[in-house]
């Protein structure tokens, strides 16, 4: 039997898993078992994490690196919405676009991002464009497959109410399948901006002048291990305040349309 | 005008030599501005001829025709009540009746001048901002009859639509409804199962067959109304008192309980 699990208690095991984890990872550096370039331990990567918000390291600081890598995920991502949404509610209301679109589309989504660097590279530059092709890799798939899903479970009654109100097809895709769509669009969001949020690194490999990933890539040429960690320290808070606040507005959007509390 | 007309009608779900007959020679006019309910038992193919002449399904064999011309996709000539309401969540009261308008190009002040006529006509004027969910399922439906009715169409398809309305909800609609069709007379298609509520709105009721659904009986209530003198009675319960009102109701019952009997032996 499952029993209710309250904010507070839920909090609180948050903690105690990260607790654990962190008191294990100090143990093992302190008890000289693996060596301090191996495994820094939290405390040297905590205090790592503060210098680099304040002090310089491969040309800028750690707040420097976050925004540059931030604006070319905004870039991924955002083109990746404004390409990928229009095309899965389209490809959901169209069945013959859908027969030609998603062989080629499956096929593709496998590739990693990561795959893209070397084209990205050639085809875009290692400016802004490469990073935000493999960004854009990363995100767009989750954006198509969820706005083709939300078109694809459009209650068929309100298909049909539209259709008996004589309603042209090019509104019913805007008044009808898309605000349809719209939870399990935002769901696709989170998916996509996690995916693209993760393909930063990769995308970064490629980059020669600031972003976290570039942080992380000098920090590993300059065995500074713990620079590396700290990096991933920063990502791994930037990518959760971003799935939070795509969380809140999937309540947000859910709660005024009274689907939940 | 809407004359609704079903000749030779036959429906197959799936292929046409092992698929489901669900009706087989449906032989039914409903004449203009005529409020004719088809009852029958459950799995009778009676929400299949309102969906029929809708335009969200194809006859297999025969024709559906509205003023003679054969029905080929759905239209604002051919609103429909559903029985779950179908209004669309993201859209205010106002909105949900403002869709169809808008398709027809009607202008704006002609728009608003209509809905909130029929705002007003369906008790709805202090809601045109709310939202479905925040309305309750009587309110909603008061709503999805108003997206109908101010299309002003032809034909009224309704798909039992008080069927998933509280008893005593029911009777308000019911009561209303009457009161709507009364003012405002339309070619009228009502599918319930509801004997009473046949008997109490419709001028002729249908009774259908089980499967593979035909057309058994029409029964004319509106000459028995007019005799008796219905409509000078306001409420519902008065009417459902008369002995002509208890005489069709049985006749119906009795026909009903023959097809059920058929079913299962």
């Amino acid at each position: 039997m499952n029993r209710q699990i309250s904010l507070l208690q839920s909090v609180a095991l948050g903690f105690l898993g990260l607790a654990c984890f962190l008191g294990f990872w100090q143990g093992m550096s302190m008890s000289g078992i693996v060596s301090n370039i191996f495994l820094p331990s939290p405390l040297e990567v905590y205090e790592r994490f503060t210098t680099l918000i304040e002090r310089r390291f491969a040309g800028a600081t750690l707040p420097g690196h976050l925004a540059a890598s931030f604006m070319r995920f905004a870039y991924g991502f955002l083109l990746a919405a404004l390409i990928g949404i229009p095309l899965g509610l389209l490809m959901g209301w169209y069945q013959l676009l859908d027969e030609i679109v998603s062989p080629l589309f499956d096929a593709l989504r496998f590739v990693a991002p990561i795959a893209w660097v070397p084209f990205a590279a050639l085809w875009f530059g290692t400016g802004i464009g490469g990073p935000i092709m493999i960004i854009f890799a990363g995100a767009f798939p989750p954006c198509v497959i969820n706005a083709y899903r939300g078109a694809k479970f459009v209650d068929p009654r309100l298909i049909e109410a539209a259709n008996m109100l004589g309603t042209p097809s090019r509104r019913v895709i805007m008044e009808v399948l898309l605000p349809s769509s719209v939870p399990s669009i935002i769901s696709g969001l989170r998916v996509s901006a996690g995916l693209g949020w993760q393909s930063l690194v990769g995308a970064e490999l490629i980059v020669a002048s600031a972003g976290v990933g570039y942080m992380m890539v000098q920090g590993q040429a300059n065995i500074q291990t713990h620079t590396v960690m700290a990096g991933m320290v920063a990502i791994g808070l930037v990518g959760l305040a971003l799935d939070s606040a795509l969380r809140g507005a999937e309540r947000v959007i859910q709660k005024r349309r009274g689907l939940e509390q | 005008m809407g004359v609704i007309q079903f000749k030779d009608v036959g429906k197959i779900f799936g292929p046409r030599d092992k698929g489901f007959v669900a009706l087989k020679d449906i032989d039914l006019e409903i004449r203009d501005k005529e409020f004719m309910a088809i009852v029958g038992p459950s799995g009778c193919g009676k929400t299949t001829c309102l969906r029929m002449v809708a335009g969200f399904e194809d006859a297999t064999d025969g024709v559906v025709s509205v003023d003679g011309t054969p029905i080929k996709r759905p239209g604002p000539d051919r609103a429909v009540v559903f029985q779950q309401f179908a209004l669309f969540p993201w859209k205010s009261v106002y909105d949900n009746i403002d869709l169809g308008l808008r398709n027809l190009n009607v202008s704006s002040s002609e728009r608003s001048k209509r809905i909130e006529a029929i705002l007003n006509l369906m008790n709805l004027t202090q809601y045109a901002k709310h939202f479905p969910h925040q309305l309750s399922g009587g309110m909603q439906q008061r709503v999805a009859i108003a997206r109908a009715y101010v299309l002003d169409p032809d034909v009224l398809l309704m798909d039992e639509p008080f069927g998933a309305l509280d008893a005593q909800t029911r009777v308000v609609m019911q009561e209303e409804l009457v009161r709507l069709a009364r003012k405002n007379p339309r070619t009228v298609l009502f599918i319930t199962h509801a004997v009473e509520e046949a008997v109490y709105l419709a001028d002729r009721v249908a009774i259908m067959t089980r499967a593979p659904g035909q057309i058994k009986e029409v029964l004319d209530v509106a000459s028995v109304r007019n005799a008796e003198n219905w409509d000078s009675h306001e409420k519902i319960e008065d009417v459902m008192d008369l002995e002509s009102f208890v005489h069709l109701r049985t006749h119906i019952w009795r026909s009903l309980r023959e097809e059920k009997a058929a079913q299962h032996a």
